[in-house]
């Protein structure tokens, strides 16, 4: 009877109909884990949000992604082992924390260039001050 | 170089007009690829989602033989738009596996009595580990497969009547 009753329901909304993952919304038993994990999960795009990070966002994927994470901390892996891992799935997109390389380059040399830019402009007009 | 000097802030706000004003007409595309492409597809072994048909191992997907592999739940909405053209697929002699995203056998079996069933063997996926090992990021997506387990080709979202001759011609290709 139960079990009738259960086919004749029709998800009306696009959700899983499954609770998530263990570790999606608890957290490890060890604190610097879970601090590392937490840590991990800050820099990690949500794939379905893009604007938000697994760890801000509430959507289904981003929960099984923070369940990924926990989990293979607890294994014992690297942070940035299970970073390259995502990379090589989804392109540095998946990621806050851009590594270096052609494309990213400007996001590293800008900030060095303007700075110096600046202190050049300071240093003539203090210059011209004194004189 | 004083008129130049006048001009420049100028010339430096329209070039960054002109960058935000093609940003907005032409947004950027919003699908996320998968890195996937190109590379052997993951090990993985997934249970039957079913009774009466095998779950999914990467193994059953190097073969030989180029197939489908699509991505899809009972839950999700687009997935019942493409079935059809899923059948169509399997009719053209196409072999299609599939990975249940978080879903449970009943949701499943009524899923596939409401839309048709072109699938081969279906692997229950049930906190999406096998989806993120292959760079996808929703349901549906269909991925092809060559003989060697190689993924030549990602689609993401529903597979439409348009797009049958595109994946009929890249499981050919695969060959």
């Amino acid at each position: 009877m139960l079990a009738a009753l259960l086919l004749c329901i029709v998800p009306a909304a696009a959700q899983p109909v499954t609770p998530p993952a263990r570790y999606a919304n608890v957290q490890l038993a060890d604190p610097a884990k879970e601090q590392s994990a937490r840590a991990l999960m800050e820099t990690l795009r949500c794939l379905v949000c893009q604007g938000q990070s697994i760890a801000d966002s509430d959507a289904d994927m981003a929960a099984d992604m923070r369940a990924l994470v926990r989990e293979r901390i607890e294994r014992g892996e690297k942070p940035a082992s299970i970073r390259d891992w995502l990379i090589a799935r989804y392109g540095d997109y998946v990621t806050y924390d851009p590594p270096l390389s052609g494309l990213t380059w400007p996001l590293w040399l800008a900030p060095m260039l303007l700075l110096g830019i600046g202190g050049w402009i300071a240093r003539s007009s203090f210059r011209r001050r004194t004189r | 170089m004083k008129r130049f000097a006048l001009w420049a802030p100028l010339a430096i706000f329209a070039l960054l007009f002109a960058v935000v004003a093609s940003g907005l007409f032409r947004p950027a595309e919003k699908v996320v690829r998968s890195a996937m492409v190109g590379k052997p597809i993951p090990d993985f072994a997934l249970p039957a989602m079913v009774p009466g048909k095998p779950g999914l191992t990467s193994a059953s997907l190097r073969q030989g033989q180029p197939r489908l592999l699509n991505v899809f739940a009972s839950w999700c909405i687009p997935c019942i738009a493409e079935a059809p053209q899923l059948m169509r697929l399997k009719a053209m002699g196409i072999p299609i596996d599939a990975i249940a995203i978080r879903d449970t056998a009943p949701a499943i079996a009524g899923f596939l009595r409401r839309n048709g069933d072109p699938y081969a063997r279906i692997g229950s996926d049930r906190a999406s580990q096998v989806q993120l090992a292959l760079g996808s990021s929703g349901v549906p997506e269909t991925f092809v497969v060559d003989g060697r387990g190689i993924v030549v080709k990602q689609i993401i979202g529903d597979i439409r009547p348009e797009n049958i001759a595109e994946i009929a011609q890249a499981v050919k290709d695969a060959r």
